[in-house]
C-alpha cells in the first residue's frame, strides 16, 4: 500500500467516524420528534368532544314540577323520563331494540345535561329548546375518525343500525365537535367521554405545593449551612455523602419509605396529596440542595469579605449579601426539581394514588389522583377513548414541564450575575 | 385545633417581638447601657424562644397522638370483648369507632362499639386538653426564661445567631434522617421476611411467584405451607430480567450516547451544540410514565406486528420494547456526562497527538478516549443504576410473570415491576408477600448504592487526575 493510499484510507476512517457521531445525534433527535409527534397526533383530538344537537321538550306531566321551581326541587326531580322521551325522537326508530341502540349513542350524563339546562332557566316547562348533548365514547371516536367502520359488524362496538343513525345525524348536521369542557372539569370516570383530568390537576397542584413548601426552605437552609457555616469535619462529610447518595436512590424506594413511615407508622391518610407532597419533598430535597450549593459556591469570596470588612457578622454577610446574589440559581434549581417531582409516578402508585377517584379533591387530605398517575391508570384501560385522553393528559403534563423549565432558564439568564 | 394553636403561637410571637424591641429601647435610654445588638434582635430572640419549642412539641405530639390513641382504643375494645384475629380486622374496628365518633357511621351498632366510641371521645378530649395545657406551659416557661435572659444582655444578636445556626444544622440533618428512614423502613420489613424465608432461598431460588404466598399471618405457618413458600420467592429470575432489560437499554444508550457526546465535544460547532444539546436533554426531562405509555401502546404492538410479518412470535410485552425505550431515556445521561468528561481532557494531549500527524478521529480513539475512560465508565455505571431503578417503563411495557429467558422477544419481569405489582391496591400487612416487596426494595437500594459509589469514585479520581 502506498503512502497516498494509506492517507486516503485514514481520511475515509476520519469521515466515517465523524458520520457516526452525526448519525447518533440525529437518531437521538429523531426519537424526540417521533415521541412528541406520536403523542400529539393521538392526543390533540381529546380537546374536542362530539356533541349531538337534540331538541328537548320539557313535558310537565313527565317532570312533575312547575315553572319557577326552586333549585332543590329541580335537583330532586327525575329527568330520566324526559331524557328518554326526547332522545328517541332524535331518529325515527321503529321498535324497542332500535330505540335502545339509539339511546346508547348518547353519553351516560345526558340526563344530567338536560337537568343542568333546566337549572339555568327554570321556566322551560312546556317549551322546546335545542341542546348540545355529549355523544357516547363509541360515536365520539367514530366521528373523530379514530374508529374503523369497515370492520365486520361482530368485531365492531357500533352496530350497523347505529351507523345508519350516525349517517343520518351527519346528513342532517346534527352532530358536530365542540370544546371538551369535561376533559378539564371532570374527575375520573369509567366512561371515556365523561372522564377528565380536573381531579388529577388539583391533586398534582396540591402535591407540588406541599412539596415546594417543605423542600424549598429546608433545601435552602441546608445548603447555606453546608456551604457557609459547616466546619470541615466528619459529620459534614457524612451529610454530603448522604445527600449525593439520596439524589441517586431510585424513586420507588421513596415510595416504600412513605408506605412504611408515613402510612403504616404515622398513619397519615392514604391516597392523599398530603402524603404525596411529603414523599416528593423527601425525594426532591437532595436534587434541590445540589444546585443550591452550586449557586452559593459561585458567589465570589470578595462579597463575603467586603461585608465582613465593614463590620457585618458572618450571618449578616451571608443573609444580606450572599443569599440574595445566589437566589436566581437557587430558584431555578428548585423549579427544575419541582418539574421532576411533577412527573414522578412510581412512589405515588405505592402510596395508593391509583385509587379510582371521581370527586375533585377540595383539600390536600382528600383522596386524589395526579397527572402522571392518571396517565398510568388510563393507559391500562381497554376503551379506545382513553388512548386519546391519556395522550392529551401527557400533552398537558409536558406543557407544564416546558413552562417550568423555561421559567428556570429565564431566571438564570436574566438575573444571575456572571463573576468574571 | 392545631391551626388555632399555631395562630395563637404566631400572635404571641409577634407581640413578644414588639415587646422585646420596645423594652430594650427603654433600658438603653434609662440606664445608659450601650447595647451591642440592634433592638430588633431582642425581639427576634423572644420570638424564637416563644415559637420553636412550642412548634416542635406540637409537631411531635401530632405525629404520635393518632398512633397512641389507636393502640389504646384497640386495647379497650379488646377488653370489652371485641374479637379480631389480625391487624386488618383491628384496623377495621378502629375505623368504625372513629366513624361513630364523627357521626358518619351507618352500620349496626352493638354495645362494644358504642362503649368504645365513648372511650374514644373521652381519650380525644383528654389528649386535646392536655395538649393545649402543655403547649401553654411550654410557651410560658420559655418566655419567662427568655425574658430573664435578655435582661442585662447586650449580645442578643449573637444569641439569635447561635439559635439560627442550630436551625440551619438541623435542616441539613434531614438528609441523614431520610437515609436512616429508608434504611430502617426497608430493613424492618426485610428482617421479618427473612425470618420466614431463608435468605439463601431468596438469593438463589429460581422461581418467583409471590401470589402463592396466601398465608396471612407469618407466625402461624405449617410445615407444608412453609415448603410451598420456600421456593415462591426466588430472586434469580428477577435479577436476570432486570439485568437483561438494562443490558438491552445499554446496547441502545451507550453507542448513541457516547458517539453524540464525542461529536458534541470534538466536532460540533458552537451553534449546533447550542441547539442539539438541550433537545437531547429533553429526553431526560420527559416523565418516565410517558415513555411507558409510548412503549406499551406504540412500540410493543409495532414489534409484534413486525414479528408477525416475519413469522416470529413476539410478545406484546417483550423485553426488547421495554429495553429499547429505556435506552432512549438514558441516552442523555450518557451523552451529557461523557461530553463533560471529554471536554475536561487537557488540550495539550490532543495537540501532542496532532503534532505527530494523527487525524482527529485517531486522536479521539487513541488519546482522548483512553484518557477519559474512567470518567466514561463512571457515566455508563450511573446510567446502569438509572436503568435498574427505573420503574414506570417496565411496569407498563414489560411483563408481570417471572421468566428465566434470554430471548428478547419474550416477556420478562423486573425487580421494580414486582414491587409495584405486590404493593398496588390493598395490601395485607404481615404477609410474606408484602414483606417481599421491601426485601426487593432493600436489594435494589443496595445495588444502586454500590453502582453509584463505584461510579462517583471513578469520575472523581478522573477529575483529580486532570485538575
Amino acid at each position: 500500500m502506498t503512502k497516498e493510499e494509506r492517507l486516503k484510507k485514514r481520511h475515509r476512517a476520519e469521515k466515517r467516524f465523524r458520520f457516526y457521531g452525526l448519525i447518533s445525534i440525529f437518531v437521538a433527535l429523531l426519537f424526540v420528534v417521533i415521541l412528541v409527534q406520536n403523542i400529539f397526533s393521538k392526543g390533540s383530538s381529546a380537546f374536542k368532544k362530539t356533541i349531538i344537537t337534540t331538541e328537548v321538550f320539557f313535558d310537565q306531566e313527565l317532570l312533575e314540577i312547575q315553572n319557577g321551581a326552586s333549585q332543590e326541587e329541580i335537583m330532586e326531580a327525575d329527568f330520566y323520563d324526559i331524557m328518554i322521551e326526547n332522545l328517541i325522537k332524535a331518529y325515527p326508530a321503529k321498535n324497542r331494540d332500535e330505540e335502545d341502540e339509539l339511546l346508547k349513542l348518547f353519553s351516560g350524563d345526558a340526563e344530567i345535561e338536560i337537568k343542568k339546562a333546566f337549572l339555568n332557566d327554570n321556566n322551560l316547562i312546556g317549551k322546546t329548546i335545542t341542546l348540545d348533548l355529549t355523544a357516547s365514547d363509541d360515536i365520539d371516536q367514530l366521528h373523530k375518525g379514530n374508529y374503523p367502520r369497515d370492520l365486520p359488524e361482530e368485531r365492531r362496538r357500533i352496530s350497523d343500525f347505529q351507523l345508519v343513525i350516525y349517517d343520518y345525524f351527519v346528513e342532517n348536521k346534527k352532530i358536530s365537535k365542540n370544546f371538551n369542557n369535561y376533559f378539564f372539569n371532570n374527575g375520573d370516570s369509567r366512561d371515556p367521554e365523561l372522564a377528565g383530568i380536573g381531579g388529577a390537576l388539583v391533586g398534582s397542584f396540591y402535591s407540588i405545593l406541599i412539596c415546594l413548601l417543605l423542600a424549598f426552605p429546608v433545601a435552602v437552609l441546608a445548603s447555606i449551612y453546608l456551604e457557609e457555616f459547616a466546619p470541615k469535619n466528619k459529620i459534614t462529610d457524612f451529610i454530603e455523602i448522604n445527600i449525593n447518595n439520596l439524589a441517586a436512590v431510585p424513586s420507588i424506594v421513596y415510595g416504600l419509605l412513605a408506605l412504611q413511615i408515613l402510612l403504616a407508622t404515622i398513619q397519615l391518610p392514604r391516597s392523599t396529596p398530603l402524603v404525596a407532597g411529603i414523599t416528593l419533598a423527601l425525594m426532591t430535597l437532595p436534587r434541590i440542595i445540589i444546585p443550591c450549593r452550586a449557586s452559593l459556591k459561585a458567589v465570589p469570596p470578595s462579597i463575603r469579605e467586603g461585608a465582613l470588612a465593614v463590620g457585618a457578622s458572618k450571618f449578616q454577610s451571608v443573609f444580606h449579601h450572599v443569599v440574595p446574589l445566589a437566589l436566581p440559581g437557587t430558584l431555578s434549581g428548585t423549579i427544575i426539581g419541582l418539574a421532576q417531582a411533577l412527573g414522578e409516578t412510581a412512589p405515588l402508585i405505592l402510596i395508593g394514588m391509583v385509587a379510582f377517584v371521581v370527586d375533585i379533591p377540595s383539600s390536600p387530605i382528600d383522596p386524589s389522583s395526579s397527572l402522571p398517575v392518571q396517565v398510568y391508570l388510563w393507559s391500562e384501560s381497554a376503551e379506545r377513548g382513553f388512548v386519546e385522553k391519556t395522550s392529551a393528559t401527557i400533552m398537558m403534563l409536558l406543557s407544564f414541564l416546558i413552562v417550568m423549565n423555561f421559567i428556570a432558564v429565564y431566571l438564570r439568564q436574566k438575573f444571575e450575575k456572571r463573576w468574571n | 385545633m392545631n391551626i388555632v394553636l399555631i395562630f395563637l403561637i404566631t400572635i404571641f410571637s409577634v407581640s413578644l417581638f414588639f415587646y422585646g424591641k420596645s423594652k430594650t429601647k427603654t433600658i438603653s435610654i434609662k440606664d445608659n447601657i450601650k447595647l451591642n445588638a440592634l433592638p430588633k434582635f431582642y425581639g427576634y430572640y423572644l420570638v424564637l424562644w416563644c415559637s420553636i419549642p412550642a412548634l416542635v412539641f406540637l409537631l411531635v405530639w401530632s405525629l404520635f397522638e393518632p398512633v397512641i390513641i389507636k393502640s389504646i382504643i384497640i386495647e379497650t375494645a379488646a377488653n370489652q370483648g371485641a374479637i379480631f384475629s389480625d391487624k386488618n380486622e383491628a384496623n377495621l374496628i378502629y375505623e368504625k369507632i372513629k366513624a361513630i365518633h364523627l357521626g358518619t357511621y351507618f352500620g349496626d351498632l352493638d354495645s362494644i362499639l358504642r362503649e368504645s366510641a365513648l372511650a374514644y371521645a373521652k381519650f380525644i378530649n383528654l389528649f386535646t386538653n392536655s395538649k393545649v395545657v402543655l403547649i401553654f406551659g411550654i410557651i410560658i416557661a420559655s418566655v419567662i426564661y427568655s425574658l430573664k435572659k435578655i435582661k442585662n444582655n447586650n449580645k442578643a444578636r449573637d444569641d439569635v445567631e447561635v439559635i439560627l445556626k442550630g436551625l440551619l444544622f438541623v435542616s441539613s440533618l434531614i438528609a441523614i434522617l431520610t437515609t436512616l428512614g429508608i434504611i430502617f423502613s426497608l430493613l424492618f420489613e426485610s428482617i421479618k421476611f427473612f425470618s420466614v424465608i431463608n435468605i439463601f432461598d431468596y438469593l438463589f431460588g429460581t422461581n418467583w411467584s409471590p401470589q402463592r404466598a396466601f398465608v396471612r399471618d407469618a407466625s402461624s405457618i405449617t410445615a407444608a405451607e412453609f415448603e410451598e413458600l420456600k421456593d415462591a420467592f426466588g430472586f434469580i429470575p428477577l435479577i436476570a430480567g432486570t439485568s437483561f432489560i438494562a443490558f438491552i437499554a445499554m446496547l441502545v444508550a451507550v453507542p448513541i450516547g457516547l458517539f453524540s457526546g464525542i461529536y458534541m465535544a470534538e466536532y460540533a460547532s458552537i451553534k449546533v451544540r447550542r441547539i442539539s444539546k438541550p433537545i437531547i436533554e429533553i429526553l431526560a426531562g420527559i416523565p418516565t410514565v410517558v415513555y411507558g405509555f409510548f412503549a406499551a401502546l406504540t412500540v410493543g404492538p409495532f414489534f409484534r406486528q413486525v414479528g408477525e410479518n416475519l413469522g416470529l412470535t413476539v410478545s406484546s410485552e417483550s423485553a426488547l420494547a421495554a429495553g429499547l425505550i429505556m435506552g432512549i431515556m438514558i441516552i442523555p445521561y450518557v451523552s451529557s456526562l461523557s461530553d463533560d468528561v471529554i471536554n475536561s481532557v487537557p488540550q495539550s494531549l490532543r495537540d501532542g497527538s496532532y503534532a505527530v500527524g494523527a487525524t482527529k478521529s485517531e486522536t479521539i480513539k487513541q488519546v482522548v478516549i483512553p484518557a477519559a475512560l474512567p470518567g466514561i465508565i463512571g457515566s455508563v455505571l450511573l446510567a446502569v443504576s438509572r436503568a435498574i431503578g427505573e420503574t414506570m417503563i417496565v411496569v407498563m411495557a414489560a411483563g408481570l410473570a417471572a421468566n428465566l429467558t434470554i430471548n428478547p422477544l419474550e416477556s420478562t419481569t423486573t425487580i421494580t415491576t414486582q414491587i409495584v405489582m405486590i404493593l398496588v391496591g390493598d395490601q395485607e400487612f404481615d404477609s410474606p408477600k408484602t414483606q417481599s416487596a421491601f426485601a426487593l426494595g432493600l436489594t435494589l437500594f443496595i445495588a444502586t448504592l454500590i453502582l453509584n459509589y463505584i461510579a462517583q469514585r471513578a469520575v472523581k479520581k478522573y477529575r483529580e487526575k486532570y485538575d
